[in-house]
């Protein structure tokens, strides 16, 4: 049976980094589980046994099930029938059969009925859903929503509602409106406290929400009268099955077309109040739209893991001129730097899960007790990668993938312009990765503090030290040089003319992603050359090449030029 | 309503995908080149089995195979599924057993578990094809057969089946306890669940219990659940005459390689999707593909 969990040795490689011996240990409190719930690992072992084990359940069902539907949902889509939103056929069968192998709340405690899976495994499994059907991620990866439940809601909602995530029921989060998409701050959609049952409603209207007739959604909505900006926004559950919610139409999209994106109508819908009055959109949003992103850098991973095996299965299949295409060195450069591409984004996005996962763990376990100093140092230092790694993941990685979904139709020649191949289904879903849940120039503004605060240059010095295989070496030193240049712009550059550093701060950053990738990729292929060796050469010889272009850009665009780059009018 | 669910299940060589080694100098099969798998139509016999105890909450549902020790995985890809127990019956004297000798072990094993309200099997292995296993078991034991089934539904202590067969559709009733042998064109299985394969995957035989490291047989000792069956010919207290080698009277002469002289052939009515869709199953049916 086919399943792109085994069949891709990358994601084994990376499951099994050195870090998640810590992950796990913390995630499992010492294993203390094992002892109450008949499906908690005993010991590291153990629990690294069962990652796999459900991995390949996913990996399985994605190949067997998701793949094949994919074409089907992609024709077909959802309907909107009095009021509300009828999936796809195969998008209802993909659902049905990941509920039959319990692939909901994987991520949650095992109190709430979920797997307590780290972030590490959960991404993973997001990573080989994306590469069966991107479409059918959205709605399966918005159960992303039940750790901001967990996180910030009060006890009682989330005994009610977490486990009704575990056994199946999807999500979704209503943020924007037709006047707030990236300016959330906009926000208009009314909660009002109703004195006499106790209860808050929502009147107003949200449109381009992914999965919008989910079954649990999270609302940010304006709790506060007479307020306009950020801080009169709460967060709010809204349950469907207290009604209220009709979706008034679906939207017409160039790709994933298998989700659901809805325009919703609030008519004195109860709701639930999350956590603090006040703290919807400036604490809860922001916590929420970071798991967004990690969520979106993996469903990029895993369209570009779809882009170079339908281009690598065409080049070794179509012959032209007596031989296969890929005996074209024109043709096998493409998938060379397709590879590549592919494995310097899938290091970054699982070196971010990592970091992320310290986090979040550290975080969770601080609810329970007090942190030790060494605990606390620990989070903090994790928190702060996670903060700059996450933007860097989702902006990076989210255009490798529309680069690689491009080359994927070019090395199909004309027969990727027609509709035949999966091929121009992966190109109109991958371009939604570089705009949603905050475009990649949104992603820029998020990184670039880190640029100047020096953390991803900490942390080119913690790669440069590693020691690496000699093979590897000429090639790390020539990572080196990058950053080299790196900490020397970084320096030098003018961040007191904010114009002129805003106009600059994309090339600052993707030299920053391209330095820190190629060190990642230099130092797997240390481990697993058989895997790694060739796209880390492939990718460092990518990376020089886009850091001198950055760099002459850098040096050549001078606050003089601000104009030409400014508002035009006509 | 709960009901004593019994499955019986195979592991057999995967001859679907039959490479040049899959056949011995001999012509027989070469079972070290091929993978051992659950046999397909057992699959969908055990998801009939799961709908009836998803219908029905209290019914539990225990897998018999009879095979080489090893058959046990086949129990605990069943328990990944949903299952609540399984036996496998191992012994050498009953190796080498035809499918009289099969069905007597089997249906001794039946008798020795006592409970039972429905026993559901695939309608045939994948290696041998015979589909008499399940209609003989039913004969030794007394009970009702209904072969070819593609659903099951269980109400007031009766059965109403759907079968498949060449010129339609049947739907027949029959009193409980019975024997139900069912079509692969009935629902496919369901696929493993993430809570289950980690309550199970250390589900384990006694003789696979003895190979284990102490931390995991510890384990093993705590919850019941994790300890399978075991059964021999002794325990189920079989005649041996009955069993294995000496209990078939079928003997295997010698084995002839055949090359089709002539094509047969069929004609499917219909140029549209649904022609080419009744196409498709007649190959699937055929293992021709799929």
């Amino acid at each position: 049976m086919a399943n792109f969990y085994t069949d891709n040795k990358a994601l084994r490689y990376h499951l099994n980094h050195p870090l998640m011996q810590r992950i796990v240990a913390l995630k499992e409190r010492n294993y203390i589980d094992c002892e109450k719930y008949d499906y908690a690992p005993m010991n590291f072992e153990d629990a690294m046994d069962s990652y796999e084990k459900v991995l390949e359940i996913a990996g399985e069902l994605a190949a067997e099930v998701i793949a094949p539907n994919a074409e089907s949902v992609d024709a077909e889509g959802p309907h909107v029938i009095d009021g509300h939103v009828k999936y796809a056929e195969g998008t209802q069968k993909n659902l049905d059969a990941i509920n039959q192998a319990g692939l909901m709340g994987i991520s949650l405690p095992r109190r709430y009925n979920g797997l307590n899976f780290s972030i590490v495994p959960y991404i993973m499994a997001n990573d080989i859903v994306s590469r069966a059907d991107a479409a059918f991620e959205n709605v399966w990866g918005l159960q992303d929503c039940a750790e901001t439940i967990y996180e910030f809601a009060d006890e009682d909602q989330k005994m009610r509602y977490l486990t009704r995530v575990s056994a199946g029921e999807t999500m979704a989060m209503s943020l924007t409106e037709p006047d707030a998409g990236s300016d959330l701050q906009a926000v208009m959609l009314k909660a009002t406290y109703c004195e006499e049952d106790g209860t808050w409603r929502l009147n107003g209207v949200k449109r381009f929400i992914t999965n919008g007739d989910a079954h649990i959604s999270l609302v940010l909505a304006r709790s506060e009268e007479g307020t306009k900006d950020g801080r009169g926004l709460s967060m709010f559950i809204y349950d469907r099955n207290d009604g209220g919610v009709i979706v008034r139409r679906i939207e017409h999209k160039l790709g994933i077309k298998g989700s659901p994106t809805c325009e919703l109508v609030f008519k004195n819908a109860k709701a639930e109040l999350v956590g603090s009055r006040k703290l919807g959109l400036i604490k809860y949003v922001m916590a929420l739209m970071n798991c967004a992103r990690l969520g979106i850098a993996s469903q990029s991973v895993g369209i570009s893991e779809a882009a170079y095996r339908e281009a690598l299965a065409y080049a070794n299949d179509r012959k032209q001129f007596g031989k296969a295409i890929i005996e074209f060195p024109a043709v096998a450069e493409m998938i060379a730097n397709m590879k590549a591409k592919l494995d310097a984004s899938r290091a970054l996005l699982y070196e971010t899960a990592r970091f992320v996962d310290m986090t979040k763990i550290l975080e969770d376990i601080a609810r329970e007790r007090t942190l030790t100093p060494e605990e606390r140092a620990e989070m903090k230092a994790y928190s702060r990668l996670a903060t700059a790694y996450t933007p860097l993941t989702k902006g990076m990685g989210s255009e490798f993938c529309n680069q690689n979904a491009y080359d994927c139709i070019q090395v199909h020649g004309g027969s990727g312009f027609m509709k035949d191949y999966a091929c121009e289904r992966i190109y109109r879903d991958a371009r939604i990765t570089s705009i949603y849940e905050g475009t990649t120039q949104l992603q820029v503004v998020a990184a670039i503090g880190n640029v100047t605060k020096g953390v991803y240059a900490d942390q080119m010095k913690v790669y440069a030290a590693e020691e690496v295989s000699e093979e590897m070496k000429p090639l790390q030193a020539r990572v080196n040089a990058m950053a080299e240049q790196y900490f020397d712009i970084v320096g030098k550059i003018d961040t007191a003319n904010k114009e002129y550093f805003d106009l600059q701060s994309r090339r600052l950053v993707e030299i920053a992603g391209h330095t820190i990738m190629a060190y990642l990729l230099v130092n797997d292929a240390s481990k697993a050359p058989e895997l790694f060796a060739d796209s880390a050469k492939v990718y460092v010889n990518y990376a020089e090449g886009e850091v001198a272009k950055n760099m002459s850009m850098l040096k050549n665009i001078v606050a003089d030029d601000l104009a030409a780059y400014g508002v035009k009018k006509d | 309503m709960s009901y004593n669910i019994v499955v019986l299940a195979k592991q057999v060589p995967d001859t679907r995908n039959v490479g040049k080694d899959a056949m011995k100098a001999d012509g027989t099969i070469n079972r070290a080149a091929l993978p051992a798998i659950f046999n397909p139509e057992d699959l969908n016999a055990l998801e009939q089995a799961l709908q009836l105890k998803d219908k029905n909450p209290g019914s539990t549902i225990t897998l018999l195979t009879m095979g080489l020790p090893k058959a046990a995985e086949v129990i605990r890809e069943s328990l990944y599924r949903g299952a609540d127990t399984g036996i496998v019956l191992t012994d050498r004297a009953l190796a080498g057993a035809d499918t009289l000798a099969t069905s007597y072990a089997i249906a001794t094993a039946i008798k020795h578990l006592g409970k039972y309200d429905i026993i559901f099997g695939g309608r045939q292995a994948i290696d041998g094809d015979t589909a008499q296993v399940g209609p003989q078991v039913a004969e030794k034991l007394g009970l009702p057969q209904v072969t070819y089934a593609e659903s099951v539904k269980v109400e007031d202590g009766k059965a109403i089946v759907t079968r498949r067969l060449e010129s339609g559709v049947e739907t027949v009733e029959c009193p409980l306890p019975l024997v139900v042998t069912v079509n692969g064109s009935a629902d496919a299985c369901r696929p493993r669940n993430a809570r289950l394969i980690q309550k199970y995957k250390y589900a384990v035989t006694p003789s696979e219990k003895a190979a284990l490291p102490a931390e995991k047989a510890a384990l093993v000792d705590k919850r019941e659940f994790l300890n399978l069956k075991e059964w021999s010919a002794a325990e189920i207290e079989a005649d041996l005459e009955q069993c294995g080698l000496a209990g078939s009277p079928t003997k295997v002469k010698n084995v002839v390689n055949v090359v089709f002289a002539a094509k047969e052939s069929k004609v499917i009515d219909g140029n549209d999707e649904a022609g080419l869709e009744a196409l498709i199953q007649d190959l699937m049916a055929e293992h021709t593909i799929g």
